[in-house]
């Protein structure tokens, strides 16, 4: 019987040692010498189907995301246009160009602005949104798909939805408003109107995303948090949500706030086919410039830097989530 | 006695004004769907008047929808949407799953390089690559094809990292098992750790095919010809070719494009958005 189980287990150690390497680094100077040797080559053996299996994810990542981040860095020095015979170095002068574009600072600054009204607006209406639906029970999964619905409608179809409700004679936007006594308005002419009307659809389509995230981070508040402050005395309602709910989302909204920015800088669906970037320029945004530079006027030196800009603009924002989360956010 | 009425009193409002604020969030989030569907079934004269009408009075449907098919080759556009996402998705999965599976199970010498590479490649915005790549396959010679909308998302490295981190959680035991029993190591990848992950793969796919269905910005880049064009650029291509008056057929074209997604999604809500909040782990 004995004797059974340590032949098992011989037999069981070297079809081990034959076919996986993870006990021979780990077992390996309990080991005699003898059995060294083969489990280095299995250990080998595993490297050499370690790269194999490898191999078509890290051609692909070199062909089409290495390669071509450093060549927006090279290009951005270039004068190059596509289909154009010379291409020669001119090191920053595009960024020199860029410095001085005003409608280089007009995107920049009204990305910006785009985003200063999109995020705020998508993360209040998301949140407001996810603690009305948590704080009863009835209706809840009905709420949270029609919220979540513009999040997946293909943007740029319900775009020319949204293009058809503000049209300026027979919208239905106009045909609310004059409900209340407001004369119509043609939303997407007016320099003054356009990038509003951009980022309320911005909000539009993103706030149920903030919604699910808030929803799942509320559904890890522990229930005995807000026992334990009804016995010290908490009421309910704002200082409840003031003193525990809010805090305790901490981690949760600075999350929201990352991805809300990051998909308000990449803006372009609804600027393409509402505004052209017009009238005048007000809803010029970044990824709108990028586009015409590199793939109407082809003059792809200068789209390069442009998309430098961009990529730090990106950057940034990732980096302060990191720093921030590594400092801060250490509730949940 | 009179306390409880009373609380139960306050109960009742609160569940009431809870769904009337809720009612009107989801009247802003639903309204562009209703008016969408409501116009597509309106004939012209109704669409074009001043007067807000929520349901049409003479159905117009068929009319519509027969225009918004036979005008452009709307069908076309919804048979490549269809083959350039599951060409996407399949080749993502083929692509990432071994790769995944090296990182998470194998050992090798540069194993943390390789995953702190696929980390930063995560990094980089799908936007910003459009420039270079736009002239790499100007001169490869395959933008306007079916290659030129698929070939730069072949690789999802966030795929590669979710897939590895889901392989982390499988016990080696399992790993070891398959290998005793003589299956290779690449056998081993879809025959053993594919049928664990599939949960991570439908949540992979669901993020893979909506972020593809709806995308907009490459395939504009991409292509000139309309034989290839994806529902996106089908339903804007629709639009310049009505000049903006024919309203009730470019809803219905609408319609078509964005239901495919918004029925898979009523059907499968809790996985839809666990798969489209995916992005967030970015």
């Amino acid at each position: 019987m004995t004797d059974h189980a340590i032949t098992d287990r011989a037999i069981t150690n070297r079809a081990m040692t034959d076919r996986t390497a993870l006990p021979a680094a780990a077992a390996g100077n309990a080991r005699p010498a003898k059995a060294r040797a083969p489990a280095r080559k299995a250990a080998r053996r595993q490297a050499r189907t370690a790269y194999a299996l490898l191999a078509p994810a890290l051609l692909l990542m070199a062909g089409l995301l290495i390669l071509p981040l450093a060549a927006i860095f090279a290009l951005a020095l270039t004068d190059y246009q596509l289909g154009a015979q010379a291409i020669a170095f001119i090191g920053i002068d595009n960024f020199k160009a860029l410095a001085v574009d005003p409608v280089f600072w007009q995107a920049l600054g009204n990305t910006l602005l785009y985003a200063a009204m999109v995020v705020p607006g998508s993360i209040g209406l998301g949140l407001v949104a996810a603690l009305l639906i948590e704080s009863g029970t009835s209706l809840r999964s009905f709420y949270r798909a029609a919220l979540f619905l513009p999040v997946m409608a293909t943007l740029i179809a319900m775009a020319i939805v949204w293009e058809f409700m503000l049209h300026p004679t027979f919208g239905l936007v106009n045909a609310m408003l004059g409900v209340f006594g407001i004369a119509p308005h043609n939303w997407l002419l007016d320099k003054a109107t356009a990038l509003p009307v951009l980022a309320v659809i911005g909000i539009w389509q993103q706030f149920g995303f903030a919604m699910v995230l808030f929803l799942a981070g509320l559904v890890s508040i522990p229930r005995q948090l807000y026992e334990a402050a009804a016995l010290d005395g908490v009421p309910g309602g704002w200082e409840r949500f003031r003193l525990i709910t809010w805090p305790l989302l901490g981690p949760v909204s600075l999350f929201i706030l990352v991805i809300s920015a990051t998909r308000a800088f990449q803006v372009f669906d609804v600027v393409y086919a509402l505004t052209k970037g017009g009238p005048s320029k007000s809803t010029e945004v970044m990824l709108y410039s990028i586009y015409t530079e590199g793939f109407e006027f082809f003059r792809t030196g200068y789209a390069s830097a442009l998309t430098i800009v961009f990529i730090v603009l990106i950057l940034a924002v990732t980096l302060i989530k990191k720093t921030v989360l590594e400092k801060r956010v250490h509730y949940a | 006695m009179s306390r409880s009425i009373a609380l139960r009193r306050r109960a009742l409002l609160g569940s009431a004004l809870r769904h009337v604020a809720l009612l009107l969030i989801a009247a802003f989030a639903l309204l562009p769907f209703v008016w969408m569907v409501v116009t597509s079934l309106k004939p012209p004269g109704e669409i074009l008047s001043s007067v807000i009408t929520w349901w049409p009075k003479r159905f117009y449907a068929v009319e519509n929808y027969t225009a918004a098919l036979s005008t452009a080759p709307l069908a076309r556009y919804l048979l490549n949407g269809v083959i350039v996402t599951a060409a996407i998705f399949f080749l993502q999965v083929l692509i990432a799953l071994p790769a995944a599976y090296a990182l998470a199970k194998l050992r090798f010498k540069g194993r943390e390089a390789v995953f702190t590479l696929v980390f930063f490649c995560i990094l980089i915005p799908y936007h910003a690559l459009a420039v270079p790549l736009f002239v790499m396959f100007h001169y490869m010679g395959i933008l306007n094809s079916y290659a030129a909308l698929i070939l730069p998302f072949t690789i999802s490295v966030f795929g590669i990292f979710l897939m590895r981190q889901f392989f982390m959680t499988v016990p080696d035991d399992l790993v070891d098992a398959a290998r005793m029993d003589g299956i290779s190591e690449f056998g081993i990848v879809w025959r053993v750790m594919l049928p664990t992950a599939i949960p991570a793969v439908t949540a992979l796919g669901i993020f893979s095919v909506v972020a593809h269905w709806n995308d907009y910005f490459w395939p504009l880049i991409a292509l000139v010809d309309d034989a290839y064009f994806t529902p996106s650029l089908g339903v804007v291509a629709f639009r310049n070719q009505e000049a903006g008056s024919n309203y009730g057929p470019l809803m219905a074209a609408a319609t078509l494009i964005v239901l495919p997604l918004i029925t898979a999604f009523l059907l499968a809500q809790r996985r839809f958005i666990e798969g489209i909040t995916l992005s967030g782990m970015k």
